[in-house]
């Protein structure tokens, strides 16, 4: 008899099942970059800035792309699942729950870190960005902040699953609780790409949010994921 | 119970009633705002029954997930609800003190930005409450109860720092600093009618939760023995 795989074997399993499914149909990634870049066109013809201006309002503009965008995503992630009970089949068995959280959650980073590192030279052409600040600033934000978003949205798209009208449910419940890392996001991104001010509480802040929520998460997942 | 719940009517409507007088009439008028100043003890002992109706809705959570009982479920459900209730009083008894003193009715600063964050996330799990179906709603609400609280600090730290970094639009109207002593009385008296208030919804909405739970299991049993009725 072989002894049992451990936590990050099936992680890992998880997440290369979760990528080549996504690599083969592509459509986390196709619908979100669509989606992401209406929300850029729309907002230029918005707010028609100026090149300052633009600098001043990036931060925000690209953010709220991005957790629009991720909304799209994550509303993917659990309803794959549904399809043929595999989620009931993955409760029966005895993996533990939080390696299939952890595979949902690196998938979902994964898949939204490409979207950034596509929409962010859209950005800079569309609006005529340069930044002030340091630029190895914007990349520990963007890490934190895509792992902010994921990590909730993760979680709450298992709790709206189980509701009616899910999709709309999502976000109903996930920005509320993002507030603060969003502000934290936006303000960063600001800060650097103006060099007004030092975005290096925010950073911090969104370093404990990560902490915090990750571990409550962890935490709470099983039982959510065994709700009857 | 019965009689303990009416002794505890007659109660909170006396002190609703002193408070009142306390608030209205016998409390000083404040020097610069006049009497516009005197919904502040409407305006504060409801913030303050609000935030700890949320906490104590985070305990039922953290109970219900420990214990899964369906009391822990109902006292989750009738505080955030109530919670909510006085968290809207304040954010509208706010405004009308504002539009006159400040001369805007609203303003991004830390407190009643952070206040508004703290009513869109309690709002978010009644909504969910409402969405989720079947047996599953105490987990998710649960589960989201406990996010929701976790942010709170949070929430808090972030938007002080967000605001403290900008200049203030409006100078002045802290209300914090040197409170008349006849001023504290007013707002003690209230807080004790606001809290009285609480309980009495807390606890009626309590009961309605749990009888309409056990309304619930009555017709699925109902409907069962219908079923195995009819299978015979």
């Amino acid at each position: 008899m072989t002894s049992a795989p451990g936590i990050w074997a099936i992680t890992r399993r998880s997440l290369v099942k979760d990528l080549r499914l996504e690599w083969r149909s592509k459509d986390a990634i196709n619908s979100m970059l669509f989606f992401a870049l209406l929300v850029v066109v729309i907002f230029s013809f918005g707010f028609d800035p100026t090149a300052e201006e633009s600098r001043k309002i990036a931060g925000g503009l690209l953010w709220v792309a991005i957790l629009f965008a991720t909304v799209v995503a994550l509303n993917q992630t659990w309803t794959r699942e549904l399809r043929n009970q595999v989620l009931d089949a993955y409760r029966l068995s005895p993996a533990p729950p939080q390696a299939l959280f952890i595979s949902k959650t690196v998938g979902n980073f994964i898949f939204v870190s490409v979207l950034e590192v596509l929409m962010v030279p859209l950005f800079v052409v569309f609006y005529n960005l340069r930044s002030v600040g340091p630029l190895w600033q914007l990349l520990a934000v963007a890490l934190l902040s895509t792992w902010a978003l994921v990590v909730n949205g993760t979680f709450f798209a298992a709790l709206s699953i189980r509701t009616r009208s899910r999709e709309i449910m999502l976000p109903l419940i996930l920005f509320p609780i993002s507030i603060p890392a969003l502000l934290a996001m936006v303000d960063a991104t600001t800060s650097i790409l103006t060099g007004d001010n030092s975005p290096i509480f925010w950073i911090r802040l969104l370093a404990v949010y990560d902490l915090v929520f990750t571990t409550v998460c962890l935490l709470l997942f099983e039982p959510v994921l065994n709700a009857e | 119970m019965k009689n303990l719940f009416n002794i505890l009517v007659v109660l909170t409507l006396v002190l609703l009633g002193y408070g009142f007088a306390q608030a209205m009439y016998i409390a000083p008028t404040e020097a610069t705002m006049g009497d516009v100043q005197r919904i502040f003890y409407y305006h504060l002992p409801s913030a303050w029954v609000a935030f700890l109706l949320f906490f104590v809705n985070f305990l039922a959570s953290t109970w219900y997930l420990i214990r899964r009982s369906n009391g822990a479920d109902a006292l989750a459900l009738a505080s955030a609800e109530v919670g909510v209730s006085f968290c809207t009083i304040v954010l509208l008894t706010g405004p009308i003190w504002a539009r006159p003193i400040w001369g805007i009715w609203w303003t991004w600063d830390a407190r009643l930005t952070s206040t508004l964050v703290l009513w869109l996330i309690y709002v978010s799990y009644l909504v969910l409450r409402n969405y989720a179906t079947g047996g599953q709603v105490p987990v998710l609400a649960a589960a989201l109860g406990i996010f929701g609280f976790v942010d709170v600090p949070i929430v808090y730290m972030a938007i002080r720092w967000f605001r403290t970094q900008h200049p203030q639009p409006v100078i002045g109207g802290g209300q914090g600093s040197g409170l008349h002593p006849a001023m504290w009385v007013a707002v003690l008296w209230n807080l004790a009618a606001f809290v009285m208030l609480a309980v009495l919804f807390v606890w009626t909405r309590y009961k309605q939760a749990l009888a309409e739970k056990a309304l619930e299991e009555a017709h699925a049993q109902a409907s069962l023995d219908y079923e195995t009725e009819d299978a015979q």
